[in-house]
């Protein structure tokens, strides 16, 4: 549980004076999961939005080691810079704790790094691996990934006249994470903070992998009014769209439960993205999109035990 | 004490990787280099390192990681060969980029299609402008030679560059042959710490590696990179006075094979530098003078140095394990005939041979150097690039 009494205390260690646009969730998300950090940290970032606009030589955002390696590996860098704390702290040359975290977009994560994380999480190595999914590549332009949502229309998924947006559901990385049995998987918001916080606090407190997928809206490509960023984060947990949990030693928990579980036909509304799909004749999307929620968010409550 | 022992290639360079006692490997295995992770895998499982061993689970997180453990400070090696480095080959340049002294065997293998498994240098060929240094091999001794030797010249304060080690595929890496092992605690006294200067875990003075640089800065960093490269002969040499006080073995940029007084000369790499030697000693008997050029140190290339060894001589062939596919010969080829350009003006011409393991014999070199007499007396090339052995 975090103190936000305490938490204002705490160094700022993603500093200002970054690029990143106004409203970007990415930055806000660094910002709170380095506040769960006790012991000294060293993060590692795939190629990417964040990486781009907090790096820029000579200049750099990260008041903590900071390593950006290309697209596909922020996960098995890290496992790298891991195994070598642990070569270094068997032989006497660092004495003190580190914890380790590594940040990726959706691209780096779902798609392109999927490879290099799942390796890194089923080796065991004693990280934590937050991915800031903004549903799209955003980095080169807003196309889609396996993160995009059905409907949403993106530049290599446009609203045409024959194709409504992007044709498939999304993945579900979070629980493709959680069967990989490791001992810490959650998902997240920071509108959330507390809850956010705390679950990154948990994740940096097991020994071995973690995992958090923190939705991170990018005003540009979701199109929205950048002073609704946290808003928007809230909306998706509120409607279920997003539904915060989190799975502890394979222990599915509900971390978040929605007094009262919101239609997501005004969340959508709010976005740009889904504008085509107020269309009657696209319509019948949004009452797919909605059955879906539907579904994995019953699936959720039965998988811990709350339904 | 030193030992001499039969062993394989990929069991000589384990041998080394031992001594040498990384504090991080990452790699993944590949046909024929498999057995040099299997062999460390044991060492690891037995406690007879101290290393942290990452199995992971291709070759580009192979190259991924140890480039974490490298900028975290340790001393990272990983090993591969052929389809595993053309994985890395993205962040090859990134090892390249940030400066890591990595040091890594690659066991040369052609690359696909079609796929073979066999020797051939298509492999590191085609990382040889990502900025690695290049150390090839002739046979195990060397390799064992070479891949301690690059630990001392990849974390040199003037170098910090990663180094890869060749060998060839199944020739060297599974051919036994007798070598010399030094005493374990002699490479260890030899290769020392690394004592980096910046390093990611270094949590007091927090760092960022990895920055993105726009147009303003790029040009100098890559610029830098490049002025790192003139340092490396320099390095290459000192280190290799070095190891001749505890090996007794003489190591230069390049071996000079019977040359100086040689009329015609064949440029070669790797094992096929045995079989040129057997046909350089034969045909000295028949009274032609031949010799041979075996460059050490590929990347960077050791340009000024092959001109004077080379300048004079009246034909020259180059021998390419690889195809540029230019349509104007292999990649020795090019690099040697370009710095051959300013030199007082041998013949020279281009013989693709091996690819894909097609065994090479003493009978086809020897046609090479009666080609360089053919051509030196007649002064007429017929064909600048000929594929050596092959069913046209």
């Amino acid at each position: 549980m975090a103190n936000l009494r305490e938490l204002t205390k705490k160094d700022e260690l993603l500093c200002g004076g970054h690029r990143a646009c106004a409203g970007c969730a990415a930055p806000i998300i660094v910002r709170q999961a380095l506040k769960a950090v006790d012991t000294p940290v060293v993060v590692g970032c795939a190629t990417g939005c964040l990486e781009v606009t907090t790096t820029i030589y000579p200049f750099t955002s990260w008041r903590v080691p900071f390593i950006h390696n290309a697209f596909e590996n922020s996960a098995a860098t890290v496992s790298g810079v891991e195994a070598a704390y642990r070569a270094l702290k068997k032989k006497g040359k660092i004495t003190r704790d580190i914890q380790f975290i590594a940040f990726g977009g959706d691209g780096g994560t779902y798609d392109i790094g999927f490879q290099s994380l799942s390796g890194a999480m089923e080796r065991g190595h004693d990280m934590v691996y937050i991915c800031y999914d903004n549903e799209a590549y955003m980095n080169t332009g807003i196309q889609r990934s396996s993160a995009t949502p059905k409907g949403a229309s993106t530049t290599t998924s446009p609203a045409g006249k024959v194709i409504p947006g992007k044709v498939q559901f999304r993945k579900d990385l979070t629980a493709v994470m959680a069967a990989h049995k490791i001992p810490y998987v959650a998902q997240a918001v920071p509108s959330y903070w507390n809850d956010f916080i705390t679950k990154v606090q948990k994740a940096l407190a097991v020994e071995g992998p973690a995992f958090i997928n923190v939705l991170a809206p990018c005003r540009l490509g979701w199109q929205f009014d950048p002073a609704e960023t946290i808003d928007i984060m809230r909306g998706a947990a509120e409607t279920c769209f997003w539904p915060l949990y989190e799975v502890e030693k394979g222990v599915w928990k509900v971390t978040h439960k929605p007094r009262e579980k919101k239609p997501v036909r005004g969340w959508l509304e709010k976005q740009g993205r889904f504008r085509h799909l107020f269309r009657p004749e696209n319509e019948h999307i949004i009452e797919e999109i909605q059955a879906d929620i539907d579904r994995n968010w019953e699936a959720l409550l039965a998988r811990s035990g709350a339904a | 004490m030193s030992k001499r022992v039969a062993i394989t290639g990929n069991e000589a360079v384990a041998q080394a990787m031992r001594q040498i006692n990384p504090d991080v490997v990452a790699a993944y295995p590949i046909t024929p280099q498999t057995e040099i992770v299997q062999i460390f895998s044991s060492f690891v499982a037995d406690g007879d390192v101290d290393t942290e061993f990452v199995t992971v689970e291709s070759e580009h997180s192979a190259m991924s990681a140890t480039i974490g453990a490298s900028a975290a400070g340790a001393r990272a090696m990983t090993a591969t060969s052929s389809q595993g480095l053309a994985l890395m080959w993205e962040v090859l340049y990134v090892a390249a980029g940030l400066r890591l002294p990595i040091v890594a065997p690659v066991v040369n293998r052609a690359l696909s299609a079609p796929i073979n498994i066999h020797c051939d240098h298509s492999d590191t060929m085609g990382a040889r402008d990502s900025g690695w240094v290049q150390l090839y091999s002739e046979n195990a001794q060397e390799a064992y030679d070479n891949l301690i030797q690059a630990v001392r010249i990849a974390e040199h304060a003037d170098v910090q560059l990663p180094i890869m080690v060749t060998m060839d595929g199944f020739i060297v890496s599974h051919g036994m042959e007798n070598a010399e092992l030094l005493d374990d605690e002699v490479v260890r006294g030899f290769i020392g710490q690394r004592t980096p200067k910046h390093w990611l875990l270094d949590v007091d003075s927090p760092a960022t590696f990895g920055a993105l640089d726009f147009a303003d800065w790029y040009f100098e960093h890559r610029r830098q990179l490049a002025d790192a490269q003139t340092y490396v002969k320099g390095v290459v040499l000192e280190v290799a006075k070095e190891f001749a006080k505890i090996s007794g073995r003489d190591y230069d940029l390049f071996e000079a094979y019977r040359l100086d007084d040689a009329d015609f000369a064949v440029v070669v790499l790797n094992s096929a530098a045995g079989t040129a030697k057997a046909v350089v000693d034969d045909l000295r008997k028949q009274g032609v003078k031949a010799g041979l050029l075996k460059i050490r140190l590929f990347r960077p290339f050791p340009h000024e140095e092959m001109v004077a060894a080379l300048a004079g001589k009246k034909a020259i062939a180059v021998l390419d394990r690889a195809d540029g596919l230019s349509t104007m010969g292999g990649p020795v080829f090019v690099d040697v005939r370009s710095a051959m350009y300013d030199a007082p003006g041998p013949k020279m011409v281009n013989y693709i041979y091996g690819l894909g393991g097609r065994d090479v014999d003493t009978e086809q070199i020897a046609g090479v150097y009666w080609d360089l007499a053919r051509i030196a007396e007649t002064g007429k090339i017929t064909s600048p690039v000929t594929y050596l052995g092959v069913r046209e």
